[in-house]
Order: structure tokens, then C-alpha cells, then sequence
């Protein structure tokens, strides 16, 4: 075949329209969020953007984003993980027996910790899986029993404090060998910029030969201006949040954590046949499984890796708490569940990305922040959360019903 | 495919509706009605006029616009999103809902039933309609009334029976009974007989001509020819969203039908091809099955088959006669249990007990159900076709974009895939077109045995055709064919060889020189005298 034939093919048919529609769609909730954020911004008259404010929004959301991850695998499968919340208190609690109460070495416990969380995530894996009990009820019976669990654990008390090492997963910073920059009076953390910077010639890298490919197999592309634009855009607020941070204590290790997982992530859904496949066996499991898609096999997958990242959820929460409590974690797979629907995921499964679910942890993420400095009792912010899930979820069905 | 542009033009000109004389009050009265949804005009000025007490037929091809116009009729699509008007007895009909449209007697019975599974018959038919006294369901009245009704559409069921346990057949009956419980006065099927065998069809059609000698009457929406050369008394044909001409039906014949549809002259409906038959590549000895669910009920007994390099060998039989499930059970074990017996390929037993080796010996099975079984509806089509053979598109698990849009648009244009482009989703598509992206799916995974389950099920002559030439072609290339189909002709249209099945059992065999649908049926019912004899 002709590429030219091909790039008529594909431009043909779509209309302006039809782009604007589409970009709202793919852009709806990251123009939210910023919406959001520059209304909070303006409530709290500059403090919701405070470097120490924004180290602790980042600090404060990681574990729900770590989960919002693996949730997007299980949502978009057509499943649902309720156990979250009950296996990050289990996990915590796990860490505080062996290393606080036990003297284990740190870097055993995360690793056992880990496994545990596998093993839980495999189990529960296999009994919706393999033994085709209904998500719902699995993980319910889940959430009881690891909470139960940790209870048992603790033996109803606080467990704490942890070695220092070890809480540096979550309040720890990146170390900054090299010199500070002086910047308008800040000194800013050099080994955060440097890395930030490369991450933004990575983009730029990486946009710019994605584009190449596009016009080289005469794929339709945006606008030259549009894809600039979006290119700057991006690498702006990543220049912006990085000053914001350096001019404090520098990048979380929580963030690297967390943007290592969001790379690992998005890659995995979009590029490979993995991730392909787990979106075809979430939109029409028959047809999946027709084709030769080991369906049991990607449903059990995708559980278990949901308990491997809610047990690096609970380390990275009892890290920055300091101590496992028999309540930690309690309620917490709604706010994952509700990140991942207001990111975009479709509650019938094969729909939603990982970077709508980030982007919708940290839409609930920055109204919790906000609402509480601007003093919001927790009964209003509660309502306003649920308004605000349900006002996303109508966006997208009113969007995908006009489609 | 090229159109014949002269045929077109040669029939554009709109005939006079011919009268049919039943009476001349014209019933309802479709005058210049135009739809568009976004960015499709889906209907554009159509003409219909129904008169009272006939049985009027609505041919078209997929996406002709027949569903669309029905759906205006009776309320789905309300008032004021179309324009043009509807006239139902001389009054202008402004539909808001359904219910508007039921209650001046329109009834619509749609292609998929939309009954209550497991809700009993008479709950079915007074749902939504519940007989009531003082604020309380009137079971007596409910129950006497359903039996009143059953016994009009001929159905002998007891009336607190779950639609579950009913067939397809006596659900469309059970639909019907539904439609009469609401003084219909004018029915309207879309594709009633679409699933149905061909007595459960020969009856359904035997009572739309006693509910027209009761004065009621009927659209009939159909792509079985002769069924509307049966029943109806006039024909209106619609073709890309216009209606091209009403007929009378005594004075047509299919050919002429045909014309009207597709706006070409349709001379063979099955493409030429020479046979060029090689040895036998794929081979299927000793077949038993096992119900999924019931481990005693035997669906297949001792089957064997074979089909040859270059070879299309139908599977004629009844609904229900087992055809599907032997080939899902061969296919990766994807029906049933306890399955037993052995698959050749090349003259070498091979291992098919799972739908990846299946694939993997180069075996293919395309579904009779696309919707259910064949596409993932919400992704786009270049998903569908790179999905049962990701690892040609992909390197280390991971996905190349560019390869996977290039062999989308590879098949697009060998299949000829009608669509705004690749990236459309399945779920908007036309039926014949879904069935093209289905085949594309299997064609991408590179199979030399494919077996197709009722391809042409539910799609539209012109269409029907691109598959027949589609798999001319594969033959031709060296591939092998399986074809199940309840479409008698179709069987002997296309295939070389000619099995029968029946109950679970191969019952004949033949040779599709100097086969015929009389002597496939023999084949039937041979097998049921045996067992009355037994």
C-alpha cells in the first residue's frame, strides 16, 4: 500500500469538531485540575502553591496515586479491588511487628512486605479469577479479613517509631551533592533541577520522534502549533513544580517513586500487548478470549499487581506516619476508586488511563488540601467530594453518549 | 467495488406507487421525513405510504436507514429531532415517547427481544401494562388474559413459564402476544425471523397473514426475500437513506428486488469460482462433546470431517443441530465438556484443547454472534483486527504503532471495510462491515483452516457478496474453509462439499454437484425417521 493512500485514510472523516470534542475528552480533567488549583490558589491567597505546601500535597497523595494505579488495571479489566484500604493497614502493620516490635532489618521487612502484598493480591487474583467469585464479594470478605488481621497484628495499639532509614522511603528527600543554586534569594536544590531538566529534554526527545514516526507512516498529526504549544506547556509546569520544590527541600523520594511507577505504567497500558490485551478482556471478555487472550491469567495478573502496589501503598504510609496503627488505611479504596472513575475509567471496564487515574487522585488530592486550609469542616468537604465524583463520572457518560 | 452507475440511474426514476388493493385508506403516511445524526444524514426525504389492512415490506441493505425510520414511527426518535412528519390516520403524530406511539395502536418488536429473562410469560407480556385492581396486580386477570392471548399467537405454554426455558421462536411469539395485549393496530418487525429456524419462521409468518385478515397491519422488516415474496403486499425499498420505490409485490420477482436495493444489477449472487482442490489438511475423527453445564447430555456423537487445501465444505443443518458447538469445541475447547477425539492437521495429530494452540496450528473460528463473541464494541477497529495476533505487531510485548495502523489499513482496504477511518469504533459500524472487521481479525492471525459460523448472518445482499468473494479468495490462496450456515442456498452457492449434520450426529454427506435443498433436508429427516423407527 501507498503511504499516501494512507494518510488520506486516516485524515478523512474527522472534522474540527470532532478534534475539539476528542481533546476535551482526553483534556477535561487535567484543565479541571488546574481550574481547581488556580481557584484554591486564589482562596488561599498563594498558599495552596507554597513549596512547603506542595511538598506536602505531594507527600500526602502518593499512596492513594500508587493505588489509583493498580485500581485503573483492575477497573479497566472490569473488576473491582475493595481490600485496598484493609491491606495497607495489614502491610503497616506487618512492618511495625518485625521491624519496630521484632528488630528486623529495614530492607528485609520492605521486601517481605512486599511479598505479602503479592500473595494477598494472587489470592484474591485467584478466587475471581479461577474460581469466578465476583470481584465485589472477594475483596469485601478481603477488606474484612486484613483489617481483622491487623488488628490482630497490633494488638489493637500504635506500633512505633521506625529507624530513620526506613522512613525516608516516604519523608526522605533527594540527597543534594552538588552545590545549591542561588535564585532570587532561594537556595534552590540543585540535583532536583538537573534532574528535571533532563526529564523535559526526555519529553521533548521522545515527543519530537513519536511526531517523526507519525509523519513517516503519514499518520494524521495535530498541528505543529498545538503539539509546540502542548510540549511547552508541560515542560513549563514541570520547570514551575520543580523550582516550587527545589526552592524547599528538593524532590520527595516519594515523587521518584511515583513517577517511576506512572512511566512503568502508562508504557505498560499503551505499548505492550499486556496492557492491550487487559483493556480487550475489560470491553468484551467472550470476544477476548475468543481471540486466544488468556483472560483468567490477565484477571489474576492484574490483582496481584493491585497487591503488590497497595503494599508499597501501606510502607510508604506507615513511613510517613511513623508508626502502624490498627485504623491506617481505613476508607482508603474509595478515595482510590473515586480517583480512578474521576480520571476517566468507565465503571464497565475497558475504558480509562493511568494518567487520568494520577490526575484524578490529585483532583481529590488538591480539594482536600484546599478545603482544609481554607478551614472547610470535614462533614462539607465530604459532601463536596461526592459531588464533585459524581459531577465527573456525568461529564463523561454525557461526553461518550454525545460521542 | 466498482458501482454500475448506469443501473442506478436506470431505476432512479421513482415508479407511481402501484395500488395494492386491499383498501385504499392509507393508514400511515411517512411524508418527507430527513434525520441526521452528527455528521451522518442517516434519512433523507422519505416517502411511504401504508395502507390499511396490508402487510408492508421494508427492504434495504445494512444502513439503509430502515431501523432509523421505524424508530421514528414509533417514538424512540421524539418529535422535533427529525423533520418532515409522520401521519397516522390523517393526524400528524407527535411522538414524545413509546408510549405516545403505543398508545394510538403503533407496536414495535424489535430485532433484539426485549424480554425479561427470568420473569414468567404472563409477567413478560403485562409489563410495564400490569392489570391492576385497587393498587394490587390482578394475577387472575393477568393469567386469563396471557392464555387468551397464547392461544391467539398459537403458542402452548403455560402462562407462569419462565421466558428463560422457552426458545428463540416462542419468544418472538411471547413478543408478539405482548404487542397484541395493547390493541395494536399497526405491527412492526424488525427482522423477526433473523434468529429463528425455518418452521418457528413459516409460522410466525403463517399469523402475520391471520392478524391481516383481523385488520391489523404490518411492516415487516426483512432481508429474506422469500419471506416478503410470502406475505407482503407491497414493498418499499430504501437505499442510502432514501426510499427508491414502492412495489407491488405480485408483479416482482427477487431479481428485481435486488436491483433496488443495491442499485446494480446483481446477476449471480454467488461469485464464479473453479474449484482447485489439494489433499486434505485438516482433519477431525471421533468427535465427542459434553454439555458445559449438564455433564450427561451428550451434544456431539462421533463426528468426523475433513476439508481439503483449496476447499469450501459447508455444515448444513437445523438451529440447534450442533453445529456451533462442535466447531467451538474443536476450536480450543471454547463449548463444552468432556470433549474426546482427535484433530489432524497435514496428516499429524495436532493438540487444539486450548484457543491459543488452536490459533497457533493455524486453525481460525470466526463467530456467528460478532457483537458477543467476535469485537470488542468500544475499541476502534485497528484494535479489533491486531487483537487475536498481537505478537505480529509487537516486538518484546511491545506494540508498534506504526505497524499496527498499517496492517488496519491493509485489511481495510482488501476487505473493503466501509468507515470513516481505522480509528472508528466497532460499535458504529454497519453489520457487514463488523463482520469484515471480525475477518480481518482472523485473516491478521494467519490461519490455513478457517471455519465460519453463519458469515453472513443479519448483513445485506451487496454484502453478502464481498464475503463470498472474500472467501473465493482465501481459497484460492491455498486456505481451507469450513462454512456453517441455516441459508440452504448459500450452502449450495458456495461450498464444494456438503456436510449435514443433525442432533448432534453427521448425518450426510455430499458433493454440492448435483445436491439440493431437497435432498439436504432428506439428509434431515432421514435421521428422524430412524429415531421414530428406533
Amino acid at each position: 500500500m501507498s503511504s499516501i493512500s494512507a494518510s488520506k485514510q486516516i485524515t478523512d472523516g474527522s472534522t474540527f469538531g470532532d478534534t475539539l470534542r476528542r481533546s476535551l475528552r482526553q483534556y477535561g480533567m487535567l484543565i479541571a485540575l488546574v481550574v481547581i488549583m488556580g481557584f484554591f490558589q486564589w482562596r488561599t491567597g498563594g498558599v495552596l502553591l507554597r513549596p512547603l505546601n506542595i511538598t506536602n500535597l505531594i507527600l500526602q497523595n502518593s499512596y492513594i496515586v500508587i493505588m489509583a494505579i493498580g485500581m485503573l488495571l483492575v477497573i479497566v479489566a472490569g473488576h473491582i479491588d475493595l481490600s485496598v484500604g484493609s491491606v495497607v493497614g495489614f502491610t503497616g502493620a506487618l512492618a511495625a511487628t518485625m521491624t519496630v516490635t521484632n528488630g528486623i532489618h529495614w530492607s528485609i521487612t520492605i521486601v517481605a512486605c512486599l511479598l505479602v502484598g503479592i500473595l494477598v493480591g494472587a489470592a484474591q487474583g485467584y478466587c475471581v479469577a479461577f474460581l469466578e467469585i465476583p470481584a465485589f464479594i472477594v475483596t469485601l470478605a478481603g477488606m474484612l479479613v486484613f483489617r481483622g488481621l491487623s488488628l490482630t497484628l497490633l494488638q489493637g495499639q500504635s506500633v512505633g517509631p521506625f529507624p530513620e532509614t526506613f522512613r525516608g522511603i516516604s519523608s526522605g528527600f533527594v540527597p543534594n551533592p552538588l552545590p545549591s543554586i542561588m535564585f532570587r534569594g532561594d537556595d534552590l536544590h540543585t540535583t532536583s533541577i538537573v534532574l528535571s531538566v533532563l526529564i523535559v529534554l526526555a519529553i521533548f526527545v521522545l515527543n519530537t520522534r513519536q511526531r517523526q514516526n507519525q509523519q513517516r507512516y503519514n499518520f494524521k498529526t495535530e498541528p505543529a502549533v498545538m503539539w509546540l504549544l502542548k510540549t511547552i506547556l508541560a515542560a513549563g509546569a514541570i520547570l514551575y513544580l520543580t523550582y516550587l520544590l527545589s526552592s524547599y527541600r528538593g524532590f520527595p523520594n516519594v515523587l521518584l517513586i511515583m513517577f517511576v511507577l506512572i512511566v512503568v505504567y502508562a508504557f505498560l497500558t499503551n505499548q505492550t500487548t499486556i496492557g492491550r490485551r487487559i483493556y480487550a478482556l475489560g470491553g468484551n471478555v467472550k470476544a477476548a478470549k475468543l481471540s486466544g487472550i488468556n483472560t483468567e491469567r490477565l484477571t489474576f495478573l492484574t490483582f496481584t499487581n493491585m497487591g503488590f502496589l497497595a503494599a508499597l501503598a501501606g510502607l510508604v504510609f506507615v513511613a510517613r506516619f511513623n508508626s502502624a496503627t490498627p485504623r491506617a488505611g481505613t476508607a482508603f479504596e474509595l478515595d482510590v476508586i473515586a480517583a480512578v472513575f474521576i480520571g476517566g475509567a468507565s465503571a464497565k471496564g475497558g475504558v480509562g488511563t493511568v494518567i487520568g487515574a494520577v490526575i484524578g487522585a490529585f483532583v481529590m488530592g488538591v480539594m482536600n488540601n484546599g478545603m482544609s486550609i481554607l478551614g472547610v469542616g470535614i462533614d462539607w468537604q465530604q459532601v463536596i467530594k461526592g459531588l464533585v465524583l459524581l459531577a465527573a463520572v456525568f461529564f463523561d457518560v454525557y461526553n461518550r453518549r454525545r460521542g | 467495488m466498482v458501482q454500475d452507475n448506469q443501473a442506478i440511474s436506470s431505476i432512479q426514476t421513482n415508479l407511481p406507487p402501484t395500488s395494492v388493493g386491499l383498501s385504499d385508506k392509507v393508514i400511515l403516511e411517512i411524508r418527507g421525513i430527513s434525520k441526521t445524526f452528527p455528521g451522518v444524514k442517516a434519512l433523507d426525504n422519505v416517502n411511504v405510504k401504508v395502507h390499511e389492512g396490508e402487510i408492508h415490506a421494508l427492504v434495504g441493505e445494512n444502513g439503509a436507514g430502515k431501523s432509523t425510520l421505524m424508530k421514528i414511527v414509533s417514538g424512540v426518535h421524539p418529535y422535533g429531532s427529525y423533520s418532515g412528519d409522520v401521519y397516522f390516520d390523517g393526524q400528524v403524530c407527535a411522538f414524545k415517547t413509546i408510549r405516545d406511539s403505543e398508545r394510538v395502536g403503533i407496536i414495535i418488536i424489535h430485532q433484539e427481544l426485549a424480554l425479561v429473562p427470568l420473569l414468567s410469560i404472563a409477567e413478560n407480556i403485562f409489563l410495564g401494562n400490569e392489570r391492576v385492581k385497587n393498587g394490587r396486580i390482578d394475577w387472575f386477570q393477568t393469567v386469563s388474559k396471557t392464555r387468551e392471548l397464547l392461544d391467539k399467537v398459537g403458542l402452548h405454554e403455560a402462562a407462569d413459564t419462565l421466558v428463560n426455558d422457552i426458545g428463540v421462536g416462542k419468544q418472538q411469539l411471547v413478543e408478539i402476544a405482548k404487542a397484541l395485549s395493547k390493541d395494536v393496530r399497526l405491527l412492526i418487525l424488525d427482522e423477526p425471523t433473523a434468529s429463528l429456524n425455518e418452521s418457528d419462521s413459516e409460522a410466525l409468518l403463517e399469523l402475520l397473514l391471520e392478524f391481516k385478515q383481523q385488520g391489523i397491519t404490518s411492516i415487516l422488516i426483512s432481508h429474506k426475500l422469500n419471506e416478503i415474496a410470502k406475505v407482503a403486499d407491497s414493498i418499499t425499498i430504501l437505499r442510502d437513506g432514501a426510499s427508491i420505490e414502492t412495489l407491488d409485490n405480485a408483479s416482482v420477482d427477487e431479481a428485481r428486488i435486488i436491483r433496488g436495493m443495491v442499485g446494480r444489477e446483481l446477476s449471480n449472487r454467488y461469485p464464479e469460482r473453479t474449484p482447485d482442490i489439494g489433499e486434505v489438511i485438516f482433519e477431525v475423527r471421533d468427535w465427542n462433546v459434553y454439555h458445559p453445564l449438564q455433564r450427561d447430555r451428550q451434544m456431539i456423537y462421533n463426528v468426523n470431517f475433513n476439508v481439503r487445501r483449496g476447499e469450501v465444505v459447508g455444515i448444513a443443518g437445523l438451529m440447534g443441530s450442533g453445529r456451533t458447538e462442535l466447531a467451538m469445541s474443536v476450536f480450543g475447547k471454547s463449548y463444552g465438556q468432556r470433549i474426546s477425539g482427535r484433530v489432524h492437521m497435514h496428516g499429524a495429530e495436532v493438540d487444539v484443547s486450548s484457543i491459543n494452540k488452536a490459533i497457533n496450528n493455524k486453525l481460525a473460528y470466526v463467530t456467528e454472534d460478532r457483537k458477543t463473541y467476535g469485537l470488542v464494541l468500544g475499541n476502534d477497529i485497528r484494535r479489533n483486527v491486531t487483537l487475536a495476533n498481537l505478537g505480529a505487531v509487537s516486538e518484546n510485548l511491545v506494540i508498534s504503532d506504526a505497524k499496527e495502523m498499517l496492517a488496519a489499513l491493509d485489511y481495510r482496504e482488501k476487505l473493503n471495510i466501509r468507515c470513516s477511518s481505522v480509528l472508528q469504533e466497532a460499535v458504529n459500524l454497519s453489520g457487514g462491515n463488523q463482520q469484515k472487521v471480525v475477518l480481518s481479525k482472523w485473516l491478521f492471525a494467519d490461519p490455513e483452516v478457517l471455519i465460519l459460523d453463519e458469515p453472513t448472518r443479519g448483513i445485506d445482499v451487496g454484502a453478502k457478496y464481498e464475503i463470498y468473494t472474500i472467501v473465493n479468495q482465501l481459497v484460492a490462496a491455498g486456505k481451507a474453509i469450513i462454512l456453517i450456515s441455516s441459508e440452504l442456498p448459500e450452502i449450495l452457492g458456495v461450498c464444494d462439499r456438503i456436510y449435514v449434520m443433525n442432533e448432534g450426529r453427521m448425518v450426510g454427506e455430499m458433493s454440492s454437484e448435483g445436491a439440493s435443498q431437497e435432498k439436504i433436508m432428506a439428509e434431515i429427516v432421514k435421521l428422524e425417521d430412524k429415531e421414530v423407527r428406533a
